[in-house]
C-alpha cells in the first residue's frame, strides 16, 4: 500500500531515517551478527586461542541434558500459562460481554494488572507463597500438605506458572472482550431462534467466530512465556531449585553470567532467535487468512 | 436472548466477574496490608487481612532511608530512576518511530521497502535473544551505569514505526495536496497539519511504552551495577533473600506498592488511550 503522492528527493528522508537506523544497527543488527558468528567459534579454556567449529556448539547443546530439561520446562511452562490465562480471560469476558451494565466498570477492574511488571508480580506471589510467613502457605501446611517451593521443584514451577498467569488475564481478557463485543448479535440471534441453547450457541457460533483473536493470544502468550516470565522466575526461584524453574531465556542469562562458554550461549540465543521469527511468521500467515473454521 | 431471563441467568455473571476482580485484586491487596504492619508480625503471620499501623513508618522510611541490609537506596531515589527511564524511553521511541515513519510513508526515494522491512525485523529481535552482544557493546561505548545504556537499546523496535505507519496511511491524501498546493514543503506539512493529526496516536503510544519502560527487568539488572542507578523494579529484587530471614518483607511490600502505583495509575486514568495503544500495537 502506498500514498498516491508523496515527496520526492532523498536527503530529507535520509536524515529522517537516520536515528532510528543508527540505533537499530548498532543495537539491533550488529549484536544478533555477532551472536551467530560466535556460535560458530569455540574459545579454549583459558581464552587464548579460538577456532571456527561450524555447528559443533549447536550439537554439542542437543546433547546436552540440561539444555534438554530447560526446553521441556519452557515447553511446559508454555502450555500451562497459555491454557489456564486464556480459559480463565475468556470465561470473564464471556460475562463481561453479557452482563451489559457494567462491563465498563469490570473492565477497568480487570485490565489494570497489566500494568504490574513481571518482577513486581513474582513478588506478590512468593509472598502469599513463601514456606514461612505466606498467608496461603501456611493454609497448605494447617491442612497436612507439605507445600514448599524452596525446596521442591514442582511446587517453584507452580507458583511460577500462578504467578505469570495472573499477570497475563488481563491482556487476554481485553482481547477476547473486544473480540465478543466486534461478534454481530444477529448471527448469534438466528442462532437462537432455531433454537440452540446457550452452551450450543456458544461453542458452534461464537468460540469458531473468536478462533482469530484466541489463535492471535495463543502465539502472544508463548512469547510472553517464552521472554517476558523472566522477572518472575528471577524473582521467585532464580531459576531453581535444581533448575526446574530454568526456562531457555533464563538458562541463557544465568550460563552467561557465569562466563566460559561464549560459543554455548551464543548458539542458545541463536535458537531462541529462530524460535521467535518462527513464531512471529506462523502469527502473521494466519492471522492473514483470518483463522474461522 | 430467547431464554426467559430468571434472578440466577442475571445474578451469575456478576458472580463470576466478581470472583474474576477478586483473584485479580487479591494478591495487591495483601501487598498493601503487609506494607502496613511490623516485620515481626509479617514474620510471624500475626497479620490478617485488615491495616496495621505502620503505613507512615514504613513507607517514609522506605522512600528516604532505604532498607537497613540488602540495599540501602532509598527508594525515592529509585523510583526517580525508574521515572527518567520510562519518559526517556517513551518520548524516544515516539521521536524517532514518528519520523521514520514519516519518511517511510510520504517519501519515494531509493531502498525505500528494504529500509522498512530492516525496521520492521526488530520486531523479532527482543533484547532477550541479544543479552549478551548488545551488553558487550553498551559496554564498550562506556554507557554501562548511564541513562544512556539504560534507555538507548530499548529506544529503537519497529513496534512505534508501524503505528505511525498505519495511523499514516489512514491520513487522507487530499490533506497532502491542499498543502502541496499552498506551496508547503514535507517538514511544514509534518508540523503544520500531520503532528497535530497524531497527537493521539502519539499519547496512546507514550502509555504503553512508559509502562514497557518502568516495567524494565533484564536490561536494567545487566547494565546497572551502583546502587545509586537501580531502578524500583530491580531494587525490590534485592531486598528479597529468598533463602534467609533478613528479608525485612514490611518494606519489600511497601517497594511492591510504590513499583506498582505510576503504572498502574497510568492505565486507570488513561484507560481509553490504554485500550487504543495496546490493540493497535498489536495489529
Amino acid at each position: 500500500m502506498d500514498k498516491r503522492v508523496a515527496f520526492k528527493g532523498w536527503m530529507l528522508p535520509a536524515l529522517l531515517l537516520a536515528p532510528q537506523l543508527a540505533i537499530t544497527f548498532v543495537f539491533f543488527y550488529w549484536p544478533a551478527l555477532q551472536a551467530v558468528w560466535q556460535s560458530f567459534l569455540l574459545q579454549d579454556a583459558f581464552g587464548l586461542k579460538t577456532s571456527f567449529v561450524w555447528f559443533e556448539n549447536y550439537t554439542d547443546l542437543f546433547r546436552n541434558r540440561d539444555y534438554f530439561n530447560s526446553a521441556m520446562t519452557t515447553a511446559l511452562f508454555s502450555v500451562a500459562v497459555a491454557t489456564l490465562s486464556l480459559s480463565l480471560a475468556l470465561a470473564l469476558a464471556v460475562q463481561a460481554d453479557k452482563a451489559i451494565k457494567g462491563a465498563q466498570a469490570y473492565r477497568t477492574l480487570l485490565i489494570w494488572p497489566y500494568a504490574i511488571a513481571p518482577a513486581i508480580a513474582g513478588v506478590l506471589w512468593l509472598f502469599m507463597f513463601h514456606p514461612s510467613l505466606g498467608m496461603i502457605a501456611r493454609g497448605f501446611q494447617s491442612m497436612g500438605f507439605d507445600w514448599n517451593p524452596l525446596l521442591n521443584g514442582n511446587h517453584a514451577f507452580w507458583l511460577v506458572v500462578l504467578a505469570a498467569t495472573w499477570k497475563q488475564i488481563s491482556y487476554n481478557f481485553l482481547f477476547f472482550l473486544a473480540g465478543l463485543q466486534s461478534i454481530p448479535k444477529s448471527v448469534i440471534e438466528a442462532a437462537a431462534i432455531d433454537g440452540a441453547t446457550p452452551r450450543r450457541r456458544f461453542w458452534t457460533v461464537v468460540f469458531p467466530l473468536l478462533s482469530p483473536t484466541t489463535f492471535f493470544l495463543a502465539v502472544v502468550n508463548v512469547v510472553y512465556v517464552f521472554f517476558d516470565t523472566f522477572g518472575i522466575i528471577d524473582v521467585i526461584t532464580g531459576g531453581g531449585p535444581a533448575k526446574a524453574t530454568e526456562t531457555l531465556v533464563y538458562k541463557v542469562f544465568s550460563d552467561g553470567r557465569l562466563g566460559g562458554d561464549l560459543g554455548g550461549s551464543a548458539a542458545q540465543s541463536v535458537i531462541l532467535l529462530i524460535l521467535v521469527i518462527g513464531m512471529t511468521a506462523v502469527q502473521f500467515r494466519y492471522i492473514e487468512r483470518k483463522v474461522t473454521y | 436472548m430467547v431464554e426467559r431471563s430468571t434472578l440466577f441467568s442475571r445474578v451469575l455473571p456478576h458472580a463470576i466477574l466478581l470472583l474474576g476482580v477478586f483473584i485479580v485484586a487479591f494478591p495487591v491487596y495483601l501487598a498493601i496490608i503487609a506494607s502496613t504492619h511490623t516485620a515481626a508480625d509479617i514474620i510471624n503471620g500475626r497479620f490478617g487481612l485488615l491495616p496495621g499501623g505502620q503505613a507512615i513508618e514504613n513507607y517514609s522510611r522506605i522512600l528516604f532511608k532505604g532498607t537497613s541490609g540488602t540495599t540501602r537506596e532509598p527508594v525515592l531515589n529509585m523510583m526517580l530512576n525508574s521515572f527518567a527511564m520510562a519518559t526517556f524511553i517513551a518520548t524516544g521511541k515516539i521521536l524517532i518511530s514518528i519520523l521514520s515513519a514519516f519518511a517511510v510513508v510520504y517519501f519515494r526515494f531509493p531502498f525505500r521497502r528494504t529500509i522498512f522491512w530492516l525496521i520492521f525485523i526488530t520486531l523479532m529481535l527482543p533484547v532477550e535473544v541479544r543479552i549478551y552482544p548488545t551488553f558487550k557493546i553498551v559496554a564498550d561505548l562506556g554507557l554501562l551505569d548511564t541513562y544512556a545504556g539504560l534507555t538507548v537499546p530499548l529506544i529503537a523496535s519497529a513496534t512505534g514505526t508501524l503505528l505511525f505507519r498505519q495511523f499514516f496511511m489512514t491520513v487522507p491524501d487530499e490533506l497532502l495536496e491542499a498543502s502541496k498546493i499552498d506551496g508547503a514543503g514535507p517538514m511544514k506539512f509534518f508540523w503544520d497539519t500531520l503532528l497535530p493529526l497524531s497527537l493521539t496516536t502519539c499519547a496512546a503510544l507514550f502509555v504503553i511504552q512508559f509502562i514497557y519502560g518502568w516495567n524494565q527487568y533484564l536490561w536494567p539488572l545487566l547494565i546497572t551495577t551502583k546502587d545509586s542507578m537501580q531502578t524500583i523494579v530491580i531494587g525490590i529484587k534485592k531486598m528479597i533473600v529468598t533463602q534467609d530471614a533478613l528479608t525485612e518483607w514490611q518494606l519489600a511490600m511497601a517497594t511492591a506498592v510504590l513499583a506498582m502505583l505510576p503504572p498502574v495509575a497510568v492505565v486507570v486514568i488513561m484507560q481509553r488511550l490504554f485500550v487504543k495503544g495496546l490493540v493497535e500495537t498489536e495489529k
